[in-house]
C-alpha cells in the first residue's frame, strides 16, 4: 500500500487535490428554501387551477349524453340458455326497447360493457401470441396461449390463447322507429374503431394469395362460430386478425368492469347530426354467455367531449383537491401570521 | 466467475438468485426474467468491476514484489532468482537501495565492521537511517563468495512473531555459540541505503517475515446506518411475506368465489388444480413482484454514494498537509455517514494533538535553573517575538533552527563552569544519533527518537558538537576543540528501563559512565550525597512538568578500570545467554547504574500541533466528547490538557483519580459521582447498594441533570483496576460525565479497552485517531480509526480508516464531510425507501381488481429500468451532492452536528414515515387512475382504459411524482442535479418512446407488445390530466408539512440556510473573527499564568 502511495508521488511531485469547483464540492448551485410566500403563493395558484380545472372538467363531462341498457338482465331467457354450454349452436336473438328523450348530437358510439369479467388476470391477459397476430408462422406450443393453443389431434388454433377464445361475439344493431309502422336501420361504422398503430402495425394477416388460405392448417378457437378468416366477409380490411372488434377485445382492460367500442354513428341521411330523439330497439344476437361468472352486459350509447366520457371521477377530483389546496392555503396563512412571532431566538 | 461466486455469498445477492430462480418457474413467474436479471446484471458487473480493481492494484502489488529479483548464492554463483523462490537458509546478496527480500540475518557489508545502513520506511514509517552490524566473525566473510558459499552456521531463534523490534537467536557456527539481536537482522520491507553490498543469511521468508505477520487482518467495520439498513431490510422482508399472504389468501377466495366462473374462458392448467394451491403460487408470485421494495441497486447505490464522499475527502484541498505533501486519505470508503454520528473521541497525545516536535527548552545544572526570560525587573516574562534569542554565532555549527532565550546559560558556558561542560558532555555523548555530514560545516543527525535530537541538537549549539561516531569512538568537538572518546558500551533504552547510559573512555584514560532517564528513575540510583542537589532538581522538574516540558534528569559515574573490566564480563556473559537475555542484560545494566552523580536535568517543549486549541473547542461545541489515551505522565498529560483548553480553571471541579487498589478507586469514584449529583442526592450517601441501583435506573435521567463543567483524570493504574468487574459500570458513568476524560500512564491495550468498554456501555459511536504504533489496538476497535500521518511513523495509518495529517483536520473530517456524509445518506435512504415503496405497492392495491393474479401494473420493461435508470441518477445526484448548509456554517455552527449524534434524520421512526409517505402516494398513483378511467372512453370514443394504457399512464405519474418529489428533497441545485432530474424525466420518455415503436415491436413481438402505446394514450388530454392530478395530490401534503415544520419548528440547520441566505444577499459579512489561531506563545503564557504561584515560589525563593 505504501508502496503504490510512494509510486503515485514519484509520477506526481505534488499530491495536493486538484483546486476545482467539482472536487471542493463548490459547484455553483441554487439553494431553494420552502419560503411562506412561495409556499402560499404554490398554494393558491396550484388550488385555483384544480378548482377550475375541475368545474370544466364537470360541466364538460355533464354535457355527455348517454344511454346505458342492461341487456344481460332483459334479455334473460338468451342468458338462461347461454349458461349451459351444449347450447353453443342454438341462435339466440333479443330486442330491447328504449326511447331517447333528447337528440345525441356529434359523434355517437356504441360500447358493449362488461362487469365483472377479469380481462386483467394474469394468466388471462399472458395468453396470447403478439407473433402469431403478426402473421408470423410461429409455433404455438412455444407461445404463452396455454390453455388455448392445439386441439388433441395437433391443429393450433388461430387465433390462440384465452383472450382471443373469449372474444365478445354478440352482435347489436340498433333500429329507429320513425313512427309506429317504420323502422330503419341506423348507420353504424365498425372499421377505424381501434387505434391506427394497433390495426396497421400490431396486427397483421398471414400472407398468401387469399385470406382462407392464409389460415390454412389452422382452426377456430373452442369458443369461435366461426373461423378467424370469416370475421367480417363484407370488407377485406376488416378480415381475419385486423378485424376491428377483434383488435378492441385483444386489447385487455385493465379492471374487471370496462367497455369497448363497438359501432361508430355514420352519419347519413337523418343521422347526419347525431341520433334524434324517439324511440329505438336494439336487435341483439345473444352468443356470449355472462351470467355464468356473475357478469353483466350492457350497451352504452354516448357522445363524448374533449375530456372524454361521462366519467365525473376526474372533475369532482380536481375540484375537492383544488379546494382542500386552497383551503389548506388559508390554513398556512392563519398558522404562520398567528405563530411566526416566536421564532426569533437564534441558538449557536 | 470466482467474483460471480464470490458476490452470491452475500445474502442479499443470494436472495435475489432465488428470486430469479423462482421466476424461472412458469406457474409462479409474474415477472419475465429478465425484470430482476437486468438489474442484477448491472450490479453485479459494477461490483465486479470495483473488486476488480481493487484486485487488480493489490494483484499489482504482489507480483512487482514476488518477482523483484533477489540474488540468491546457489553452489558457489550467485544466481538470480525470484522473491517467491527465497528459502530460509539461502545466502542473499543485497546492493545499495534495494529493498531486502526476507528478514536475514546480515553476514558482512561493504562497510567497515560490517556495519550496514537501513531505511525502515515501510516497516514503521521511519524515514531516518538505522544501522545494523554483523557479527564481527561473520563480517570477516567480505565479499567471499566462496566462503560465503561454504558458510553453514545454524541459527537457532525465536518462532515468527510480529514483534518488528525485538529478535533473539543465537548462531552456532564453527562451535561458537554468538548470540544475535535485532542489530544483526534485516527485516524484509527495508531498504539498503549507503552500503554497496551485504550478504546475508535468510532466516524467515514469505509469510513467516515480521512484515508478514504484522499485516493483521483488519476487523470489518460497519456503520450503525448498516445495521439499521439491514434491520429494516428484515423487517421490509416481513412485510413482503404479509403483504404476500393476505394477496395470497386474496388469491384463494377470489379462485374459490369468481375464478370458479370464470374458468370458462381460462382452464386450470395441469398444475394448478385447486384454489389453495393457486393462492400458495400466488404468493411467491407476489414477493417476486413486491421484492422491489429492498431493491437490489440499493445497496450498489449505498456504496457508490460513500466512495464518492470517499474520493470528496481525498480531494479536499482544505485537509491537504502542503508541509507533508499528503492529502487526506479515505483507507475504508463504507464509514463516511458514520463521521457525522461521532459521540466519542479518543486521542492520543503524542504526535496526535502534539507536533512531537521537540525543542530544548529549559535545563536545570547542579540544581540552577536556565531557560526562562526575565524582565528588567526581574519578574518572569513571556517569550514572545521581541525575545532576543541566544546568539550562536560563534559557533560555526550551530544549527540555526534551535532558539534559546536564557543568556545566562551561555555566559556560564563561555565562563568555563565544570558542571555546565559536563551536562553538555553528557548531553553530546550519551544518545544514539547518528551524524552525517554532508559539506563542511552542514551536520545532519539522524535521530531515534525527537527527544533526543532536541538534546544533542542543544549540546551542539552550546559548543559540545557531537561530529560523528564509530561502533568504538564518538568524536565531539568540545568548544572548538575535537576530542574523540572511546564508546566502551551501550547500555539502551527501553521502556522499562526508561534510561540511557554510555560508558566511555576520555582520550585521558577515564572511564565514566553517563546516564540520562527519568527522573523517578534515576533518583533511585543516585550517589547518597547527592540528597541535597535532588530535591532542588526535583523541585525544578516539577516546575518543568507543571509547564507541560517533557523532563530527563542526568548523572554521570567515574569509573575505576577494574571495576569496569568485571562488570564488563557480566555483560557479555549476559550478551550470548540465549533464552532470557534480556532479563540477563537488564541486571547487568543494574549493577553499573548506581552510585551516580547527579548533573541536572532537561526540559523539552512538546510543541501543540497546529489549531489543536480551535479544533477541541469547536468538537466540544458539538457535543464530542474528548477523551485523551497516553502513555504520558499525569502531570504532562494534564498539561497538555490545559494548553489545549480541554482543561480549564472555569470548570466545576477536576477529579483525579490515581490510587492503588481497588477500594481506593471505587471511593475515589464514589466521591466523584457525588459531588457530580450535587447536594440532591445527600440523602443516600449511606446507602450505597441503594444508591447503585438507583442510579443505574436512573442513569439516563440523571445524565442530563448534571450541570457544569467537570473533568476526570486516571492514571494507567487506576484505570486498570477500573476497568475490574463492577467498577466498570460506575467508571463508565461518571467518564461519561464529565466533559473531559483524560487517562495517562495507559497501555495501547487498555487504551482499546477504554474504547471497547465505551462502546459497550453507551451504545456511542467512537473516533480513535492516532500516530503511533501504540494506537493501533485502540483504532481498530473503535467503530473509526483515524490515523495521522505524522512522525512516529506509518502503522498507525496502515490500521487506519481514515488518515491525514494533522490533528486539526479532524474537524473539517467530523463537521463538514462527516455531518454532510450522514444527512446525505439519510436523505437517500428516505427517498429511496420512499420511492420503492411508491412504486411496489401500486400493485398490490391493482392486486384487489386483478383477481390477486399477480398481475403487475407497469409494463416489464419498466420494472426493470426504473430503479437502474429511471429513478436512479437523481437520488445518487442528491446523495452525492446535496448540502444542506455549506461548509463554513457547518463548521461555525458546531450544534449543527447534534443530528447525526442523536440518530435523528434515519431512524426506525422516518422510515416508517418514508413508508407513510410511499403508501399514500402508490394510493394516489393508483385510485386517481382507476377512477377516472372507470367505465369511460377516450376523447377520440376509443380505448382509453385498458391495461396497456393504464400502465403507461400511472408509469408516467410515477416517474413524474418522483421526479418531483427529489426536486423538493433537494437542498442543493448544481447543474449536475438539474441534468439528472430533468435527463431522468427525458430519458424515460425517450426509452417509452422507442419501446413502443413500431419497429422494435416487429423485431421482438413478444418482448415489445406495448407497441404505439405512447403514441396513442399520451396523446389523450385526459391522460395528462390525471398525470397532473396524481402529481398535486401527492405532492401537495409533503410540501405543507415541510413548509410547517419550517415554518413552527425550524431546526438549527433551517435556521443557519435561512441566515445564510440572508447574508448572501446583503453581501457576506464572513465571520472569521471566531477563527483566532492560537500561538505557541500564547499557550506557554497560559502555562505560566496557571502554574503562577506554585513556580513563583521556586523560583524567587531559590533561583537567581
Amino acid at each position: 500500500m505504501k508502496n503504490k502511495n510512494s509510486q503515485g508521488a514519484q509520477e506526481c511531485p505534488s499530491r495536493c487535490p486538484d483546486n476545482s469547483a467539482f472536487k471542493q464540492q463548490k459547484l455553483p448551485a441554487w439553494k431553494p428554501k420552502l419560503t411562506a410566500p412561495s409556499v402560499l403563493s404554490s398554494f393558491f395558484t396550484i388550488g385555483v387551477f384544480c378548482l377550475l380545472m375541475g368545474i370544466c372538467i364537470i360541466l364538460s363531462a355533464r354535457s355527455v349524453k348517454e344511454i346505458q341498457i342492461n341487456y344481460s338482465d332483459i334479455c334473460l331467457s338468451c342468458s338462461k340458455l347461454r349458461e349451459n354450454s351444449s347450447n353453443w349452436d342454438k341462435e339466440c336473438n333479443c330486442s330491447v326497447h328504449f326511447t331517447l328523450q333528447e337528440n345525441m348530437l356529434g359523434d355517437v358510439f356504441m360500447y358493449y360493457r362488461l362487469q365483472n369479467f377479469y380481462q386483467n388476470h394474469r394468466r388471462y391477459a399472458l395468453s396470447r401470441s403478439d407473433a402469431q397476430l403478426l402473421g408470423q408462422d410461429v409455433n404455438i406450443e412455444n407461445s404463452n396461449c396455454a390453455p388455448f393453443t392445439t386441439y388433441p389431434n395437433g391443429t393450433p388454433m388461430a387465433p390462440c390463447g384465452a383472450i382471443a377464445n373469449s372474444m365478445f361475439n354478440d352482435s347489436i344493431q340498433l333500429s329507429y322507429h320513425l313512427n309506429s309502422y317504420t323502422a330503419i336501420q341506423v348507420p353504424w361504422l365498425k372499421s377505424g374503431n381501434s387505434w391506427w398503430s394497433d390495426k396497421n402495425v400490431k396486427f397483421r394477416n398471414p400472407t398468401s394469395y387469399n385470406l382462407s388460405s392464409a389460415f390454412a392448417g389452422t382452426t377456430r378457437p373452442p369458443y369461435w362460430q366461426k373461423p378467424a378468416y370469416l370475421l367480417d366477409e363484407e370488407d377485406e380490411r376488416n378480415n381475419g386478425y385486423i378485424n376491428d372488434d377483434f383488435i378492441i377485445w385483444m386489447r385487455v382492460s385493465a379492471f374487471p368492469t370496462f367497455r369497448n367500442l363497438y359501432r361508430r354513428l355514420h352519419h347519413t341521411n337523418q343521422f347526419a347530426d347525431g341520433l334524434p330523439a324517439g324511440n329505438y330497439t336494439f336487435h341483439i344476437t345473444y352468443n356470449f354467455p355472462v351470467t355464468r361468472l356473475k357478469g353483466k352486459k350492457q350497451v352504452v350509447l354516448s357522445t363524448i367531449t374533449w375530456s372524454g366520457g361521462s366519467n365525473l371521477f376526474l372533475g369532482i377530483a380536481y375540484t375537492v383537491s383544488g379546494a382542500v389546496t386552497v383551503l389548506a392555503g388559508f390554513i398556512i396563512t392563519a398558522i404562520h401570521l398567528k405563530l411566526r412571532k416566536k421564532k426569533t431566538y437564534f441558538q449557536r | 466467475p470466482v467474483n460471480l461466486f464470490e458476490q452470491f455469498q452475500r445474502v442479499a445477492n443470494a436472495y435475489f438468485l432465488f428470486l430469479l430462480i423462482l421466476q424461472l418457474i412458469p406457474e409462479i413467474s409474474s415477472l419475465s426474467w429478465f425484470t430482476t436479471i437486468v438489474p442484477l446484471m448491472v450490479v453485479f458487473t459494477i461490483t465486479a468491476v470495483k473488486d476488480a480493481t481493487d484486485d487488480c492494484f493489490r494483484h499489482k502489488s504482489d507480483n512487482q514484489v514476488n518477482n523483484r529479483q533477489a540474488e540468491v548464492l546457489i553452489d558457489g554463483r550467485l544466481q538470480n532468482e525470484k522473491w517467491m523462490n527465497v528459502k530460509p537458509g539461502d545466502v542473499i546478496k543485497l546492493e545499495n537501495n534495494t529493498f531486502v527480500a526476507a528478514d536475514l540475518l546480515l553476514l558482512s557489508s561493504s562497510e567497515p565492521h560490517g556495519l550496514c545502513y537501513i531505511e525502515t520506511a515501510e516497516l514503521d514509517g521511519e524515514t531516518n537511517l538505522k544501522v545494523r552490524q554483523a557479527l564481527p566473525v561473520t563480517s570477516e566473510l567480505g565479499p567471499d563468495i566462496r566462503r560465503l558459499a561454504e558458510f553453514d552456521g545454524v541459527v537457532v531463534c525465536e518462532p515468527p512473531n510480529n514483534k518488528l523490534d525485538k529478535f533473539t537467536g543465537v548462531l552456532f557456527w564453527k562451535d561458537n555459540r554468538y548470540s544475535l539481536n535485532n542489530e544483526k537482522v534485516l527485516l524484509r520491507g527495508c531498504v539498503l541505503r549507503n552500503t554497496d553490498w551485504c550478504f546475508g543469511m535468510v532466516i524467515f521468508a514469505g509469510p513467516d517475515t515480521k512484515l508478514m505477520q504484522n499485516s493483521g487482518r483488519t476487523k470489518f467495520k460497519r456503520t450503525s446506518i448498516d445495521r439499521l439498513m439491514n434491520t429494516l431490510a428484515l423487517w421490509i422482508f416481513g412485510f413482503l411475506v404479509c403483504m404476500g399472504i393476505i394477496l395470497a389468501i386474496g388469491n384463494s377466495i377470489w379462485e374459490h368465489q369468481v375464478g370458479a366462473h370464470f374458468r370458462i374462458y381460462l382452464f386450470w392448467n395441469e398444475v394448478v388444480n385447486s384454489s389453495v394451491f393457486s393462492g400458495f403460487l400466488t404468493f411467491w408470485s407476489y414477493i417476486i413482484i413486491l421484492n422491489s421494495v429492498v431493491p437490489i441497486s440499493l445497496y450498489v447505490s449505498v456504496e457508490v454514494i460513500r466512495l464518492g464522499h470517499s474520493y470528496f475527502i481525498n480531494w479536499d484541498r482544505k485537509m491537504y498537509c502542503p508541509q507533508k505533501d499528503t492529502p487526506a486519505e479515505v483507507r475504508t470508503t463504507t464509514l463516511n455517514e458514520e463521521l457525522g454520528q461521532i459521540e466519542y473521541i479518543f486521542s492520543d497525545k503524542t504526535g496526535t494533538i502534539t507536533q512531537n516536535i521537540m525543542t530544548f527548552n529549559k535545563c536545570s545544572i547542579n540544581g540552577k535553573t536556565y531557560g526562562d526570560v526575565y524582565d528588567d525587573l526581574g519578574r518572569k516574562t513571556e517569550i514572545n517575538e521581541k525575545t532576543v534569542p541566544v546568539d550562536f554565532s560563534f559557533n560555526p555549527l550551530a544549527d540555526r533552527k534551535f532558539q534559546f532565550y536564557d543568556h545566562s546559560l551561555i555566559e556560564s558556558i563561555k565562563l568555563g563552569d565544570a558542571m555546565v561542560h559536563e551536562f553538555f558532555r553528557l548531553l553530546s555523548l550519551c544518545h544514539t544519533v547518528m551524524s552525517e555530514e554532508k559539506n563542511a560545516g552542514e551536520l545532519i543527525y539522524q535521530v531515534q527518537s525527537p527527544d533526543e535530537g532536541a538534546l544533542v541538537t542543544a549540546a551542539r549549539n552550546f559548543g559540545f558538537i557531537f561530529k560523528s561516531r564509530t561502533p568504538e569512538t564518538i568524536t565531539v568537538e568540545e568548544m572548538g576543540k575535537l576530542v574523540t572518546y572511546q564508546l566502551l558500551a551501550i547500555l539502551d533504552f527501553n521502556n522499562i528501563r526508561k534510561r540511557m547510559s554510555v560508558i566511555v573512555q576520555t582520550p585521558d584514560g577515564q572511564i565514566k559512565l553517563y546516564c540520562k532517564g527519568a527522573d523517578t528513575i534515576l533518583f533511585e540510583r543516585l550517589h547518597p550525597s547527592n540528597e541535597e542537589l535532588m530535591s532542588l532538581t526535583s523541585d525544578h522538574l516539577e516546575e518543568f512538568a507543571g509547564e507541560g516540558l517533557r523532563t530527563l534528569a542526568l548523572a554521570y559515574k567515574n569509573l575505576t578500570e577494574e571495576h569496569f573490566k568485571e562488570w564488563f564480563k557480566i555483560l557479555q556473559e549476559a550478551n550470548t545467554s540465549v533464552d532470557s537475555r534480556n532479563d540477563y542484560l537488564a541486571a547487568a545494566y543494574e549493577e553499573i547504574e548506581k552510585d551516580m552523580m547527579l548533573l541536572g536535568a532537561t526540559a523539552i517543549e512538546d510543541k501543540l500541533q497546529e489549531g489543536v486549541t480551535e479544533t477541541i473547542a469547536s468538537l466540544s461545541l458539538a457535543n464530542i466528547k474528548i477523551w485523551v489515551l497516553t502513555g504520558d505522565k499525569q502531570e504532562t498529560a494534564m498539561n497538555i490538557g490545559y494548553s489545549c483548553h480541554m482543561l480549564t480553571d472555569t470548570m466545576n471541579e477536576i477529579f483525579i483519580v490515581a490510587s492503588h487498589t481497588g477500594m481506593e478507586v471505587r471511593e475515589e469514584l464514589r466521591k466523584a459521582k457525588e459531588h457530580l449529583f450535587g447536594q440532591s442526592k445527600d440523602l443516600s450517601n449511606s446507602h450505597v447498594f441503594c444508591e447503585k441501583m438507583q442510579e443505574s435506573k436512573q442513569d439516563s435521567v440523571l445524565e442530563e441533570t448534571v450541570t457544569g463543567d467537570y473533568a476526570l483524570v486516571i492514571n494507567g493504574h487506576s484505570l486498570a483496576l477500573a476497568l475490574e468487574g463492577d467498577l466498570e459500570n460506575e467508571f463508565v458513568e461518571v467518564a461519561c460525565m464529565c466533559k473531559t476524560v483524560i487517562c495517562c500512564r495507559v497501555t495501547p491495550l487498555q487504551k482499546a479497552q477504554v474504547v471497547e468498554l465505551v462502546k459497550k456501555h453507551r451504545k456511542a459511536v467512537t473516533l480513535a485517531i492516532g500516530d503511533g504504533a501504540n494506537d493501533i489496538s485502540m483504532i481498530k476497535s473503535a467503530h473509526i480509526g483515524i490515523g495521522i500521518s505524522g512522525e512516529e511513523g506509518m502503522q498507525a495509518v496502515l490500521a487506519s480508516d481514515y488518515s491525514f495529517a494533522q490533528f486539526r483536520y479532524l474537524k473539517r473530517l467530523l463537521l463538514v464531510h462527516g455531518r454532510w456524509s450522514y444527512f446525505r445518506m439519510c436523505k437517500f435512504l428516505c427517498y429511496f425507501f420512499y420511492k420503492n415503496f411508491a412504486f411496489t405497492l401500486v400493485h398490490f392495491w391493482f392486486g384487489f381488481f386483478c383477481g390477486f393474479s399477480a398481475q403487475t401494473v407497469y409494463d416489464q420493461w419498466f420494472i426493470t429500468l426504473f430503479n437502474i435508470v429511471y429513478a436512479s441518477l437523481p437520488v445518487l445526484a442528491m446523495g452525492l451532492f446535496d448540502q444542506d448548509v455549506n461548509e463554513q456554517n457547518s463548521m461555525d455552527y458546531a450544534k449543527l452536528y447534534e443530528p447525526g449524534q442523536l440518530n435523528l434524520l434515519f431512524n426506525k421512526r422516518k422510515f416508517f414515515i418514508c413508508i407513510a409517505h410511499g403508501l399514500y402516494t402508490s394510493f394516489a398513483l393508483f385510485f386517481i387512475p382507476y377512477g377516472a378511467f372507470y367505465n369511460t372512453a377516450g376523447e377520440d370514443g376509443k380505448h382509453i382504459a385498458d391495461y396497456q394504457s393504464f400502465a403507461v399512464t400511472v408509469a408516467t405519474s410515477l416517474v413524474i411524482v418522483v421526479s418531483v418529489q427529489i426536486a423538493l428533497d433537494t437542498s442543493y441545485w448544481t447543474a449536475i442535479n438539474r441534468f439528472f432530474i430533468l435527463g431522468s424525466i427525458a430519458v424515460y420518455f425517450a426509452i417509452l418512446f422507442t419501446m413502443h415503436s413500431d419497429g422494435i415491436f416487429v423485431i421482438f413481438p413478444n418482448h415489445f407488445p406495448f407497441v404505439g402505446n405512447a403514441r396513442n394514450s399520451l396523446s389523450q388530454i385526459s391522460v395528462w390530466l390525471v398525470i397532473l392530478l396524481t402529481t398535486v395530490v401527492s405532492v401537495m401534503p409533503v410540501i405543507t408539512f415541510q413548509f410547517l415544520k419550517e415554518d413552527l419548528n425550524p431546526t438549527l440547520t433551517d435556521q443557519v440556510r435561512k441566515l445564510q441566505k440572508a447574508r448572501r444577499k446583503q453581501k457576506p459579512l464572513q465571520n472569521y473573527m471566531r477563527r483566532v489561531y492560537r500561538t505557541n506563545s500564547r499557550r506557554s503564557a497560559y502555562a505560566f499564568s496557571h502554574q503562577e504561584g506554585f513556580g513563583e515560589l521556586i523560583t524567587s525563593g531559590k533561583n537567581m
